[in-house]
């Protein structure tokens, strides 16, 4: 027998276990992509299944109904509509949460008017004894002309049936359950002997919704007999109920709920998860202890990852014949990686915890807790979410704004996340603020550089407060507001769905930012080592030279630091420092920092790595005590100290506001759809960076 | 009749009439419908959003600016 290949489409409402089922099918044997020209994730699994079928498994984005609100909602009508879609399903899996049965069904009565042979699922099954929930199998399946499947991902139960059964599904019903069209049957009869070749549901999804459909015209159809908008909503409205009735009439012999059986956790635990004081309380410690552990934990992996690409880059370059290219590996494309892969330890542990936080169901009560706060400040209570992860990176950060329905919301939440203090920002403040504030404690106990890093992180946040509020009073967007937050049952996380949203979300940031820094690096790293002239060429020359007429104690180190610094003054990226150096000696910049701040462009904590370079302790090492001790020595043309208080506090003012990181640039504009709101981002956010650093410097300088 | 947002907490009531054009279809689809119950399950500590139970079984929380248009009976 050969082997046939089928594609199954994975259907359902959020907070169904639809995804568990979906890693269950397929293990660890899936990609994730994009549809094309939208943001909206893409999963595709494989699965072999009895007689000799492999499946493709689609794990559409959760909907409630094919009535579409969203871009993730108009990406499963278009593949459920386009029959020449290369993924178009031979079969398609409804999942649905037992406990939620009534609600869930809706969604399946509709993709069943589609044609589509249908598998039920009825998942979490396994809380069906706690729940008092009895369910007549067989009434069921000839109501709802399908197969039913009893699954609990949580447990591995009935994954192995699920296979069998969509492997048969040559043997299950394509019929529709209920006609809706009896809603308005004149209606319905006209657009038949309008269009007889189309299904009638499709034509009626058509004409309600705003999605593309291949081959059919909307304009024709919706001219054919046309009615207006608020006709049509009426009658979505008695479309809805319709179903609703038929599912209640279905379930009234089909399900039994036994209330004395019933034991409610939810009750109890929204009573203080939700509560005016305990709640915050809660909310507020969860968010130290994750803080915490984001400390205490990355440090080992950081300073493992830290060292392995330094010696690896050292090894590299005295294994290869010296030459350019050997340097642009040692010095360009090792150095880069690594300063992508320094940040996964962070950004892995703070996803590690919002899964936790996101699939036990508490996220949802801290939306709701925090909703009216957030939305005194243009925000939404959906805005937590996006908040607390640009503490990590911005990009995963900004990904995760996609679920706030009010466009105007989401944009505000997009435009401020990139305040929050990030984790690119964490070594530039610590070489800083090692330099201009002393190692004192105060009253004996709180460490002073340690309330003014607390204190940055506070500025961060309390900047992207405020400047919410600024865009929401001036920002003219109307658009239509609802905020619906479904409040799921409390559960215990699956181990295997955070790990994999885990990996999930740190790879988009390895191949969203790193991408690009990785290029970045490159390029700045060409600029660094090549000059327009020929100082740069002749600077061993020139060194050599000058060394031994001024002095006769020379030193190899002393020669190659002083070359290495003579280079870089000479190199294009010298001169654009030079360059900019007239704008930034406001702000207590000399041409130095000005190629520094230029550099981080790409991301922030290439300021710490160009210092070193900069201050030719290249040959030595990244050690922070080094380029502190160089830092501190540097001096102005009139023999004051450059990093001083004043241009201290104006640096770690201007990283804690401007906005030095492309790759959030790229997410934004990938977001918005638009180039207009990064480049505002930036001339918004830089501008403001630049006007207190100036003001900071110029008052206590 | 009165209106969803000026029930009480642990207050149940039914669904009498919705204005569709202020209410998301969505929160139709969640079992916001005339003739199914509503129970206020909970008020956010600054009096809004509401958290309710419809239809029982359908768990969700909405602002007060649409609890206010959707009217009940006690």
């Amino acid at each position: 027998m050969s082997i046939q290949q089928i594609n199954v489409a994975l259907i359902g409402n959020p907070n169904t276990g639809k995804t568990s089922v979906f890693n269950h099918l397929t293990g660890l044997n899936q990609q994730v992509g994009n549809y094309p020209g939208i943001t909206v994730d893409k999963k595709l699994g494989f699965c072999k299944l009895p007689n000799n079928i492999k499946a493709n498994i689609l794990d559409l984005p959760g909907t409630y109904s094919l009535n579409a609100s969203s871009m993730d909602e108009n990406v499963v009508i278009e593949l459920l509509l386009n029959k020449n879609d290369k993924l178009y399903p031979d079969v398609a899996v409804v999942v649905t949460d037992v406990e939620n049965l009534k609600r869930n069904l809706l969604l399946f009565t509709q993709i069943k008017d589609l044609e589509i042979p249908t598998i039920l699922v009825i998942n979490m099954s396994d809380r069906m004894k706690i729940k008092g929930i009895s369910l007549d199998i067989a009434h069921l399946e000839e109501q709802l002309k399908t197969k039913i499947v009893l699954v609990s991902a949580r447990k591995n139960i009935g994954i192995d049936v699920l296979k069998e059964t969509i492997s048969n599904y040559k043997n299950i019903s394509s019929e529709p359950c209920l006609n809706a069209s009896s809603i308005d049957v004149e209606y319905f009869n006209k657009l038949r002997n309008t269009f007889p070749n189309q299904l009638l549901y499709k034509l009626w999804l058509v004409i309600t919704q705003d999605v593309n459909f291949a081959n059919l015209d909307r304009n024709e159809i919706r001219n054919a007999y046309t009615k207006t908008q608020a006709e049509l909503k009426k009658l979505q409205q008695k479309e809805t109920i319709k179903r609703y009735q038929f599912i209640n009439e279905t379930l009234k012999i089909g399900l039994k709920i036994d209330t004395e059986k019933a034991t409610d956790i939810r009750a109890k635990l929204d009573k203080v998860l939700t509560h005016k004081i305990y709640g915050y309380l809660i909310f507020f410690g969860i968010l130290f202890l994750i803080f915490q552990s984001i400390f205490d934990w990355s440090s080992i992996p950081m300073d493992f990852i830290d060292s392995t690409f330094a010696n690896f880059a050292s090894y590299t370059k005295e294994q290869l014949p010296a030459g350019i290219f050997t340097d642009l590996i040692a010095e360009g494309i090792i150095p880069g990686i690594g300063g992508v892969v320094i940040f996964i330890p962070q950004i892995a542990i703070l996803f590690l915890f919002i899964s936790i936080l996101e699939e036990s169901g508490y996220m949802s009560r801290v939306v709701f807790l925090m909703d009216k706060i957030m939305r005194k400040f243009g925000l939404s209570g959906k805005s937590v979410v996006p908040l607390i992860s640009g503490t990590a990176c911005s990009i995963p950060a900004i990904m995760s704004a996609r679920n706030i329905e009010n466009w105007k919301e989401r944009l505000i939440t997009i435009l401020v996340t990139p305040f929050i203090t990030c984790s690119a920002r964490l070594p530039v403040y610590a070489i800083l603020i090692a330099l201009i504030i002393p190692e004192k404690r105060l009253f004996g106990i709180f460490s002073l550089q340690g309330a003014t890093l607390m204190i940055l992180y506070l500025l961060g946040f309390g900047m992207a407060i405020f400047s919410a509020f600024v865009l929401n009073k001036t920002l003219k967007i109307s658009t239509k507001s609802y905020f619906v937050v479904e409040m799921p049952s409390y559960k215990i996380p699956l181990f295997k769905n955070i790990v994999i949203n885990v990996i999930e979300k740190t790879k988009s940031f390895v191949f969203g930012a790193g991408k690009i820094i990785l290029a970045l690096s490159v390029i700045l790293w060409f600029l660094a080592s090549h000059g327009p002239n020929d100082k740069f060429k002749n600077a061993e020359k020139i060194i050599e030279k000058e060394l031994y007429s001024s002095t006769n104690n020379i030193n190899p180190t002393l020669i190659s630091d002083r070359v290495a610094e003579y280079k870089l003054e000479h190199s294009y990226i010298g001169y654009a420092g030079k360059f900019i150096e007239p704008t930034i000696q406001p702000l207590g910049y000399d041409w130095k920092i000005g190629i520094a701040v230029v550099t981080s462009f790409a991301a922030r904590e290439v300021f710490v790595g160009t210092l070193a370079t900069i201050y030719s302790v290249g040959s030595q090492s990244e050690e922070e005590a080094t380029i502190k001790n160089r830092m501190n020595a540097e001096v102005r043309a009139d023999g004051t100290k450059i990093f001083n208080f004043a241009t201290g506090v104006s640096l770690l003012l201007f990283y804690a506001f401007a906005m030095q990181c492309i790759s959030t640039l790229a997410i934004v504009k990938k977001e918005t759809n638009s180039w207009k709101w990064p480049i505002f981002q930036l001339i918004f956010m830089s501008g403001f960076a630049y006007f207190t650093a100036f003001v900071a410097y110029q008052l206590l300088k | 009749m009165t209106t969803i947002d000026l029930l009480k907490i642990g207050q149940k009531a039914t669904i009498i009439n919705l204005d569709v054009e202020k209410i998301p279809l969505k929160l139709l689809e969640m079992g916001c419908l005339p003739g199914n119950e509503v129970e206020v399950l909970q008020i956010a500590p600054l009096g809004d959003p509401i958290y309710l139970n419809i239809n029982n079984g359908s768990h969700l929380a909405i602002r007060i600016e649409t609890a206010r248009e959707i009217e009940v009976e006690i």
